[in-house]
């Protein structure tokens, strides 16, 4: 799988990308896979505030429920439309099309922190 | 992993086909291949190919096996005919399950139990335990691998591999005979709600036969199945697992499984509780209604207050819908009864069903 250079990443796997002070915020390719058939995503509306390692939503697939965790803090601007009628998305395109939130971050000193491309392949890799 | 899980024979295969690999109590399963949904509807509307070989095997043998089979299970051993298989519980003397089970009559002195991996080794023990009889009770799972071929297309998948006419073997009857070229026991039993066969064979021989089963199956689109599809295949039909369902502080009768209770036939363990016993509170089906799904272990609220907890909980894949099963007060566990769940701290509406949610057409 291909894991974006440019995004980064956290061990309870989502992934992170930055332009600016925007952060755009999804889970891994790794975690949909493990999570299997998605049947619900349930993220915050735009306005709420998130901080990092805090829970912000969740994804449930046929066979469990998963917390998702914020890998940096700041104000949602925006939660992704889509995943309400078709959460079966964010198994096919976890990495683009079905991100979750977007977010205004507060310290961008927390993206740099997070794992790279190949740090989180590699913590993957290591995980089975 | 701190301890060495258990691997089926079949391990290396689900590996190289790219499966999803759980802990499954113990043993190292494989959860799902192409995709929960994916393989539930293949099962559905053609054929799948479950690795069931974690599943245990007893055997009892002797003048007496048919006198301790009977003692140690609820449902009328003595009612089985040569080659019949018989669904039962294994009960504690206060009515609760050890586990439950399939009874094969092989021969008037011998009989072949297919019990939960999980439960095996207790299982064991326990008829062992019970054993006053001249029999003699084997632990045989080391020599038994079992694979499930279910779904519309199972048997004439099943077919090609043996002279065995499976078509006269009815449901919940079995035959031994050669299957893809090595000794069998071909049962016509399983645990997806569709017709199908389970093959008991050698472990050694468990590759050879799965490879069989997947190019006979070709034409029909077989798919390997993983323990996700397996799961929501039973629900659907409303088929219990043990740990959830039932459990040894639940009684056959609360786990509306009279059916397999037979207190006429004579002494058995767990009788004399069953007897006792006015069940306050019954097994039942649901809906969600409002937006969630209610899983195992999922608080149930009636008109508010705590009444019940959920057993079983799963988007159906064949209804489209969110179903479970749960306990209820027996007064309140007809079809129709408003429920809430409580799930993550919201009381979710509900409603009972009758069940079971899926029955195939015959």
């Amino acid at each position: 799988m291909n894991y974006p250079e440019n995004f980064r990443y956290t061990k309870e796997h989502e992934w992170v990308s930055l332009t600016g002070d925007m952060a755009t915020i999804g889970i891994t390719f790794h975690a949909q896979e493990e999570l299997g058939d998605i049947v619900y995503v349930d993220v915050p509306k735009a306005g709420t505030k998130v901080s990092k390692g805090s829970t912000f939503g969740s994804v449930e697939s046929v066979k469990a429920v998963s917390d998702i965790y914020a890998p940096v803090s700041g104000e949602v601007t925006e939660a992704n439309a889509i995943l309400a009628s078709a959460p079966e998305k964010l198994n096919a395109d976890p990495h683009e099309s079905a991100w979750l939130i977007k977010v205004r971050v507060k310290d961008a000193a927390e993206f740099n922190n997070l794992m790279t491309a190949s740090e989180y392949q590699t913590y993957v890799g290591a995980e089975h | 992993m701190e301890t060495a899980l258990k691997r089926t024979p079949l391990n290396e295969v689900h590996r190289a086909a790219g499966a999803r690999m759980v802990d499954f109590g113990g043993w190292d399963m494989p959860v799902q291949y192409s995709g929960l949904i994916d393989e539930h509807n293949t099962v559905r509307n053609a054929v799948g190919l479950f690795d069931v070989s974690h599943m245990g095997e007893i055997e009892i043998r002797g003048p007496e096996a048919m006198q301790l089979a009977d003692y140690v299970t609820t449902n009328s051993v003595a009612k089985l005919q040569c080659g019949q298989a018989q669904y039962s519980g294994l009960l504690y003397e206060h009515g609760g399950f050890v586990d439950d089970i399939l009874v094969h009559k092989v021969a008037d002195d011998s009989f072949f139990l297919c019990v939960n991996a999980g439960n095996q080794e207790k299982d064991f023990e326990h008829i062992r335990n019970a054993n006053k009889f001249d029999c003699e009770v084997e632990f045989a799972s080391e020599r038994y691998a079992q694979l499930a071929i279910q779904g519309p297309k199972a048997l004439e998948t099943a077919q090609k591999l043996t002279e065995t006419p499976l078509q006269q073997i009815k449901y919940y009857w079995f035959a031994d005979g050669m299957f893809a070229g090595v000794p069998a026991r071909i049962a016509r039993t399983g645990y997806t709600g569709e017709d199908g066969v389970e093959v008991y064979t050698a472990p050694e021989h468990a590759v050879v036969v799965w490879n069989a089963i997947m190019e006979a199956g070709r034409p029909f689109g077989i798919k390997p199945c993983g323990l996700g599809a397996r799961n929501t295949l039973r629900l659907e039909s409303k088929m219990a697992l043990y740990g959830h369902e039932i459990s040894d502080s639940i009684t056959p009768l609360e786990a509306d499984l009279g059916w397999i209770v037979k207190l006429g036939k004579g002494d058995f363990i767990g009788r004399e509780a069953l007897v006792k016993q006015t069940p306050t509170r019954k097994l039942v089906g649901f809906e969600m209604r409002g937006r969630g799904i209610g899983r195992d272990g999922y608080e149930v609220l009636l008109e508010g207050k705590p009444a019940g907890w959920v057993t079983s909980g799963s988007p159906s894949p064949t209804l489209n819908k969110n179903i479970g099963l749960c306990y209820l007060p027996l007064e309140r566990s007809r079809p129709g009864e408003k429920i809430e769940i409580v799930i993550r701290n919201q009381a979710v509406e509900a409603e009972t069903v009758p069940t079971p949610f899926y029955k195939r057409s015959q």
